[in-house]
């Protein structure tokens, strides 16, 4: 097979050993809508990989593929080389509209996954409230989510997922429905939890800048019908200042080329 | 109300169409309208009856079992409507047919099936109240948020850990709603479905005194009924006033 690829020349490195493998995957919606064309992708474990593309080029229905929500048309995803038919324990999904259950306690919310696995209950609420503290909501834990901000209710969006202890961790723009200021918080606080935690994360995401900012690699989908146009590798140093990041010249040159790459879509 | 810059108390109209009730009784315009007063005697003749306290036990006994069975079988099948479309496109016509349908005209037909007993009266009640119940539950279901169904789907729920732990809370206020306009509807059922099996309860006394042309035991009996539909409206308005602050906050 011969690979044609016009990304940027990265030095050659070990791979790690992809742990999701999407193959050929394509998807047809009724009335002849081709929301995803073939798409080949594999995504290295306990990597951040951003799908990064502008609105409605089906990087939410790829994320949706790989969590087993939505069927494929034709082609397979495989998570560890075995073939997805649905949900499984070891991917979790963090909500662009957070999918708290609003009559339930942000315990029990983020308890929620093994709860369903008929875990006992002082047993899940002990891994609930350390997932809870570590994204800063100690003391929160007997609110309810229409008490808490929009970035909290992510934070728990957040500990839910973290909690089923799942390999891989999808997550479908997460911080777009919070504002500006407190997005940047959850984007260096993820840097933070990625460094701890070796999981595999899938993030789906329409800001360059984001995708820049917290991503090791970044995959990015072009439109009608979806597609993977390139990949880039972001070598950015990450430890250290936070702000360091931002200012860094490789940070500014990605966010350019992939600008430049993305723009003809939007004419 | 105001007359002459000053607020009326509500219950003065009640106190109003009393009198002209009274009047027009003492008037004897018609046999059909005994006064109030005399109503009021035997009324409280009524309460030292014992065909009254057992009519009054089996309505309240049929009231509940067949309100019970309605809500027990009403929500989980407007719940599963909701959510599959072939039980919906198999059972929504027949539950929009019986939502407006003369229902009282069934009730013969349960009547020489089941007979003149509480089975009947029961399912007189069911008869009533199950298809709001179904529907507003349906409703609910409906309007769940696609994003919990896949939080439930995505951190591996079974179905029925979906239907418990999600879809009923979900559509909670939907379902409340549709038990209150059903347990109203169920009124309707436990009086109507006596009046014409009329061999038991408050039909059986109704048959009585009608045949009888007893209209001061007629008006009476009547009086107590509607206090008691005027109470468990009441009574449900309140409970639903108190799950209100559920349903603004879930979103």
């Amino acid at each position: 097979m011969t690979s044609s690829t016009n990304a940027p020349v990265t030095p050659a490195r070990v791979e790690p050993p992809p742990i999701v493998e999407v193959r050929a995957v394509s998807k047809v919606y009724p009335g002849d809508v081709t929301a995803l064309s073939a798409i080949s992708l594999d995504f290295p474990d306990g990597q951040l990989t951003s799908l990064l593309g502008p609105s409605g080029c089906g990087k939410t229905t790829l994320l949706k593929i790989i969590a087993g929500l939505i069927p494929v048309t034709s082609g397979e995803v495989r998570i560890n080389g075995r073939k997805v038919t649905g949900p499984g324990p070891e991917r979790s999904f963090v909500f662009q509209d957070f999918a708290l259950m609003p009559w339930a306690t942000v315990l029990r919310n983020a308890a929620f996954g093994l709860e369903l696995r008929g875990i006992a209950r002082s047993e899940r609420e002990a891994v609930a409230e350390g997932y809870l503290a570590q994204v800063g909501l100690k003391g929160f834990e007997q609110k309810y989510p229409h008490e808490l901000s929009g970035g909290m209710r992510q934070r728990v969006g957040l500990a839910r997922a973290l909690v089923v202890n799942s390999a891989v961790i999808l997550m479908d723009e997460p911080f777009s429905a919070v504002d500006e200021q407190t997005r940047r918080k959850f984007q260096e606080d993820l840097l933070e939890l990625t460094a701890r935690e070796r999981k595999t994360f899938i993030f789906v995401t329409h800001s360059i800048e984001e995708a820049v900012y917290i991503s090791d690699r970044i995959a990015l989908i072009s439109p009608r019908p979806g597609r993977v146009s390139q990949i880039i590798d972001v070598a950015i140093p990450r430890r250290g200042d936070a702000d360091a990041i931002r200012r860094h010249p490789t940070y500014l040159d990605s966010v350019e080329s992939i600008w430049r790459g993305l723009r003809q879509y939007l004419e | 109300m105001e007359i002459f810059g000053r607020r009326l108390p509500a219950a003065l109209s009640l106190l109003f169409w009393a009198a002209v009730w009274e009047i027009a009784g003492r008037a004897e315009l018609t046999t059909l309208f005994p006064p109030l007063s005399s109503v009021l005697v035997r009324l409280g003749e009524l309460f030292a009856n014992e065909a009254f306290w057992g009519a009054l036990a089996l309505t309240a006994r049929t009231y509940v079992a067949g309100s019970a069975i309605a809500i027990v079988a009403g929500v989980p099948i407007g719940l599963l409507m909701g959510r599959s479309g072939v039980l919906d496109k198999l059972l929504l016509p027949w539950v929009n047919t019986f939502i407006s349908a003369p229902l009282s005209a069934i009730v013969p037909v349960i009547m020489a099936v089941f007979g003149f007993g509480e089975t009947t009266i029961v399912l007189t009640v069911i008869l009533f109240a199950i298809w709001i119940i179904i529907l507003d539950a349906r409703a609910g279901a409906r309007s769940i948020s696609p994003s919990l169904v896949e939080m439930a789907a995505a951190f591996g729920a079974t179905r029925w850990q979906a239907f418990s732990k999600i879809y009923l809370w979900a559509a909670l206020p939907e379902i409340l709603t549709g038990v209150r306009l059903g347990l109203i509807r169920a009124v309707k059922g436990v009086i109507i479905g006596q009046l014409l099996v009329s061999v038991v309860g408050f039909g059986h006394l109704f048959e009585i005194y009608s045949s009888n042309f007893l209209m001061e035991h007629m008006w009476a009996l009547l009086l107590v009924l509607f206090a008691l539909a005027f109470v468990i409206d009441e009574g449900l308005g309140r409970i639903e006033r108190k799950v209100e602050y559920f349903a603004s906050s879930r979103n």
